[in-house]
This record gives structure tokens, sequence and C-alpha cells, in this order.
């Protein structure tokens, strides 16, 4: 239909032809779409944030979308949920638990990817169908298996951590579960990026004179940045907002509960305290924007143009 | 600075997928080798086997006098250029040339100067901040070929590195690898599919098919001398004619005419050849003329092409481009005897 408009462009007519009305319509359903859908995921964020400045005698009576007719914000829910929760200790702790809990599976999953994708050993592919099968293993059916392994095998008390001497480290088990349930998704993304890098470059390397490792930190590493970036935004998000984990690992103690946590009992704690959580739940929200919005300049495509081909 | 040796060199990658058959190939000091063949003839896994990154199953490699069947790639004391350059992508083109000698822990300032004087030679100075992505594709090739340069290697390996530029840049870069290859003087090995690259680049050529070596010898070797039918047809353009004759001591007769061979063979049926050029628009003094139907016209201002029927075979002539034919006559065309070549239907191995 393009070609028969571009065909007579001198009338009038044509300009108004169906092809020409078609491409432009296209194009704005395309923009409705997409702005529908990210107004769609926005709006509960927004209803929240809106909530969270509001008078909580107001949210009780009435919705976060009739909040410009009387327009009455305060900050008061902020400087509550300062004051009477324990959230500098649990922003804390998140940080302890998430930051640990992303670092170790991503460098040992880079580590086996690398193995995977580019070294030869017996049973490889059959090792690595095993670790692709862990994904669909539901993670709350370790629990008791684990926690019994850490209790009754390792011993890994927090008092018997204390004992032996690594006090103030009660989310070591915690780490380790979090690495264990990461482990599998992060060598599969990684396996996958990693055999998807021209096998030239490491023949080359190879013939340059570079061993396993070099060819790992200097050629591997700084290419899969792509792949890494995303893998740390899900890694750290899925840590950062998980409840369940924690609760079962590390237990409900303010000292060592994080964020996710102690957001949980706001509501019990303090009895009817719903107008914390909107505030505590925005708090807990900025760290993952953060790292989200930090990392996601890394999501070029395109890293490995000009390294094959003309 | 070596000569390299294959000595019965055989790879097979399971018992019935043999991809390179007894190889057997002297590559002297300094001289530029071009393994040439049809693709999946076995010549990249030949090149392959020397640089280190395929083993070897039966057979040995030399390069000098020493054997490098068990030595790592990095030890061998070879450079090579990649198909795809293989360039590292997040390193500036100083870091890519410089990689090499980083790996050998070499001293900065010798680093520094090997890398600045490739840079020179290949023309690279104004590019050495670049990313490879920066870079036009003849350009990359040239970083490419830097990086083989800085380390000064025994043996320079080259596995099509022409093949990814476009045509007038293949041509250039030609000239240039030959001019490197005289300043240098190391020994080149050099792998491509494509005749024309090594009929003007090699000091030798070395044909292969279906993992077998067909002949080793100069351009004009296996140009004037094929050994046998695959090689006579794999060199030159337009290919050679081939027409099936039945021969009687010095005469082979062929379906629309007789040609005078040069010396007597066995009676029988074979294959004739002779190559475009050797037909002309004389008559033969021999008698060794043809009557060819001519279908197609080719003008290229320097030469002519007909294309057309001798009999019941499609021949191709190259004539002189001043002859008048036209599509649809009849060319009488003389056959230079002198270089016709004459080949075994069974065994298809050249008599002559």
């Amino acid at each position: 239909m393009t070609v028969a408009a571009a065909a007579q462009p001198t009338t009038v007519a044509a300009r108004f032809s169906p092809g020409w009305i078609t491409q432009l319509l296209q194009r704005y359903m395309l923009h409705v779409v997409v702005i529908g859908l990210t107004v769609a995921w926005m709006l509960p964020t927004i209803g929240l944030l809106v909530s969270s400045f509001r008078p909580f005698a107001l949210t009780k009576t009435s919705g976060w979308w009739t909040a410009l007719s009387p327009l009455e914000f305060t900050l008061q829910n902020y400087t509550d949920v300062l004051d009477q929760s324990n959230l500098g200790q649990a922003f804390f702790n998140s940080f302890m638990v998430s930051v640990p809990a992303t670092v170790i599976p991503v460098t040992i999953g880079a580590f086996a990817a690398y193995a995977f994708a580019w070294m030869k050993f017996p049973a490889r592919n059959w090792i690595f169908l095993a670790l692709v099968g862990l994904l669909a293993v539901p993670l709350q059916l370790t629990f008791v298996p684990v926690l019994s392994f850490y209790v009754n095998t390792l011993h890994w008390t927090t008092s018997n951590l204390e004992n032996i001497g690594i006090p103030g480290l009660p989310w070591v088990p915690l780490w380790l579960a979090h690495a264990g349930y990461g482990l599998p998704f992060s060598i599969y993304l990684l396996a996958n990026f990693f055999r998807a890098l021209p096998s030239d470059l490491f023949e080359s390397a190879e013939i340059d004179g570079a061993g396993t490792l070099t060819v790992f930190f200097r050629i591997i590493l700084p290419l899969s940045v792509p792949a890494l970036a995303s893998l740390v935004i899900f890694q750290f998000l899925w840590v950062w907002n998980d409840l369940l984990v924690a609760l079962i690992y590390v237990g409900g103690a303010p000292e060592v509960a994080p964020l996710t946590v102690n957001l949980a009992d706001l509501t019990t704690s303090l009895g009817q305290g719903s107008n914390l959580l909107t505030s505590a739940a925005f708090f807990s929200m900025v760290v993952p924007l953060i790292v989200f919005l930090s990392l996601q300049r890394y999501f070029v495509r395109g890293i490995l143009a000009g390294s094959v081909k003309g | 600075m070596a000569a390299v040796t294959y000595d019965h060199v055989v790879k097979r990658y399971t018992a019935d997928v043999t991809v390179v058959k007894d190889l057997n190939v002297d590559i002297k000091d300094k001289e530029f080798m071009v393994l040439v063949g049809p693709s999946g003839c076995g010549k990249s896994t030949a090149l392959r086997m020397l640089a280190g990154l395929e083993s070897i199953t039966e057979g040995q490699i030399r390069i000098g006098d020493r054997v490098v069947n068990n030595v790592a790639a990095k030890d061998r004391d070879i450079a090579m250029v990649f198909q795809s350059y293989a360039l590292y992508p997040h390193m500036s083109v100083y870091d890519n040339m410089a990689f090499p000698l980083q790996m050998q822990h070499m001293k900065k300032d010798e680093m520094d100067r090997r890398v600045k004087n490739a840079s020179k030679i290949l023309g690279l100075d104004p590019f050495l901040k670049r990313k490879p992505r920066a870079l036009s594709g003849g350009q990359r090739q040239r970083v490419a070929l830097g990086r083989a340069i800085v380390r000064s290697p025994k043996v320079f390996l080259l596995d099509e590195p022409l093949s990814n530029l476009d045509a007038k840049l293949r041509g250039q870069t030609r000239i240039e690898l030959q001019k490197l290859h005289r300043e240098l003087e190391t020994t080149f090995i050099y792998v491509t599919h494509d005749q024309v690259e090594a009929m003007t680049m090699g000091d030798r050529i070395a044909i292969m098919n279906a993992g077998i070596l067909q002949q080793v010898g100069t351009p004009g070797d296996v140009y004037d001398h094929p050994a046998n039918l695959f090689v006579a047809g794999f060199i030159g353009t337009p290919t050679m004619n081939f027409v099936p004759v039945t021969t009687s001591d010095s005469t082979a007769k062929a379906s629309g005419f007789e040609a005078k061979l040069p010396k007597s063979v066995p009676a029988g049926k074979g294959t004739l050849g002779f190559r475009p050029e050797a037909l002309t628009d004389r008559q033969s003094a021999d008698g060794s003329n043809l009557q060819m139907k001519v279908d197609v016209v080719e003008r290229l201002g320097s030469d002519q092409y007909l294309y057309g029927q001798v009999g019941s075979d499609q021949v191709t002539a190259r004539v002189d481009p001043r002859m008048k034919v036209a599509p649809g006559d009849t060319a009488q065309l003389g056959l230079d005897t002198r270089s016709i070549h004459l080949f075994d239907a069974e065994s298809e191995v050249a008599f002559f």
C-alpha cells in the first residue's frame, strides 16, 4: 500500500490514501499501547506513593485518586516510620544480606559458566542439563532439608557460629542459601551468553599466549558486562525483595532481619499501622530503583560490534 | 623464520570422518605457501593443526627441527590472522596489538616500540586509540595483521584473511600482503578457497581436495602442468575445457574434432583438457582444428569469450577481441596442441 501511495505523490488524493493513514495509525497505536501498558504497570506504585503522603485519617475514608480535591499532604507517615520502627537496622541488614547474596552466586556462576561453555570435561552436557533441571525445583521444597543440614550436620546455629569466632555474621547460612537458589539461573544465563561469544576470540587469545584465567578475566568478563549487569539486577532484586527465605534462615530477630521481614512485622507489631506500610514500602523500593537505574545503561546491545566480520 | 613440515599428517574426528589424509608438505623458510581448495577440503584444519588449535591424529608437524605435536599453541612461536580478524572488541587498537606482548610479560618500552613499529608499517598510527568497532573492514584487517607482526613469529598463519573485504580492497590488500612478506622475511602460510589469491600471492601453492593433497608447485607449474583433473579444473578462470576423447597412438578423437597429441599414449578412453586461451582464430598447422557453434559472445575489451558447442561438447574459447563473431555463427578455431592435457578416464591423473 505504501508503494502505491509513493507511486502517485502528485495528487492530493494520494496524500490521504489509506496506506498513509494505516502507517500513521500503526505508529500511534504502538505509542498508545506502550504508554497504556506503562501507566497500567505504574498505577499501583503511584497509588502507594500518593497514599504515603496523605494523612492516615484520609486514606482510611477515601481512595488515593481523590487526593487532589482536598489538597492535603503530610510527611507524618515518613517521620513516624523512621521513629517507630527499626528501619535503619533493617536497611543495614538488607544490605548485609543482599550484597554478598548477589556477589557470591554471580561470581561462582561466571566461573562455572565459563567451564560449561568453553572447557571440555566428561559428562559436561549431562551436568549442565541437571543444573537447568534445578531451575524447576520449587525452593520451598528445600527449606526443611537445607535447614536440617545446617543445624544437625553443620551445627551452624547463630550461637555456634559466635562460639567458633565468627560473631556478627548470622547471615552466612542465608548467603549460601541464596547463592544456591541463584546459581542454576546464573550459570544457565551466563553459559548461554559465553557460548555465543565468537570462538575465534578465544583461539586468538590462546595463540597470543593467554591462559585460561587470563582469557576469563581479560576477555570474557569485559565482554559479558551486559549479561553480568542483568544478572546482578535479577539476583539483587530477588534477594532484596525476598521475605520467605530470610525468615526461614535468619528468623525475625530485629538485629538480623532484613527490610522485608521488618516491613511484614510493621502491621502486626504496631496494630493498625498500615499507614506506615506505605512509606516503609517506599523506603524499601529506593534501593532496587537505584540499582536498576545505575546498571540499566549496560544493557546496550552491540558491545561485540567490531570484534568480528567487516 | 623457520621451515614447516607436514609429515604424514592425518586428522580424524571419528573412525569414519577423516578430514586430512596423509598430508606431506615441506614449506621452506621464508616461503609464501598458499593452501587452496574448495570449502571442506581440509585446508583450514591443516592450518589449525599447525597453529595448535586442533590435535594431530597421526603423523608429525615440525616447525624448524622441532616436532610441535604436543607443544601448546602459545609456545609454537607462530601468529595467526583469522578470517573474522578476532579483534578484542573492548580493547583499543593499541591494546589489541600489545596483547600478545603483554602475555609474554615484555618490558613496557620494548612493547611500545614494537607496537609503534607495526602500526607504522601498516599505517595504523591515527587509529591507535580507537576501538575496533570504529574502524572499517580494511583497517580491522590491518590491526589483525599488526597483532601478528608485533610478535615477530617464526611462521605467519593466515586463514582466509581477505574474504571479508570488498573486491577492490581485496586487490589492494593482496599486494600489501606480498610487500609485507618481502619486508618481514618470514614464512607465510596462507589458506584460501580463492584460486586467484593463490595464483597471485603464493611462491608455491598446495591444492587440496577432500582431505587429500592434490599437487604442490609454483603457480606456473600448477597452471601449466596440472597433476590431475581436479587441479586442472580448479585453477584458472574460466575453467579448462574438458572433452571426453578416445585415444589411439598420438591422436585424440572427440565428438566434434580430432587433436594431435604431443606424445603417444596407450589406446583407450580419456579426458582431453585445454584452456580457453589454447583456442585461437588461426588454423592449427597440425590439423587440430574445430568448428564451434557459438551460443554466447562476451566482449571484455581486452578479450573475447566464446561459449558454444563443439560436436556434443560444451567449450569455452578466449580469442582475439577483433575476431568478428556473433551468436549463432560457426567459428573456425585452431587448437594449440602444445598446451593441451590428457587425463586418464579412470584415475583422472594427467598423462601430460
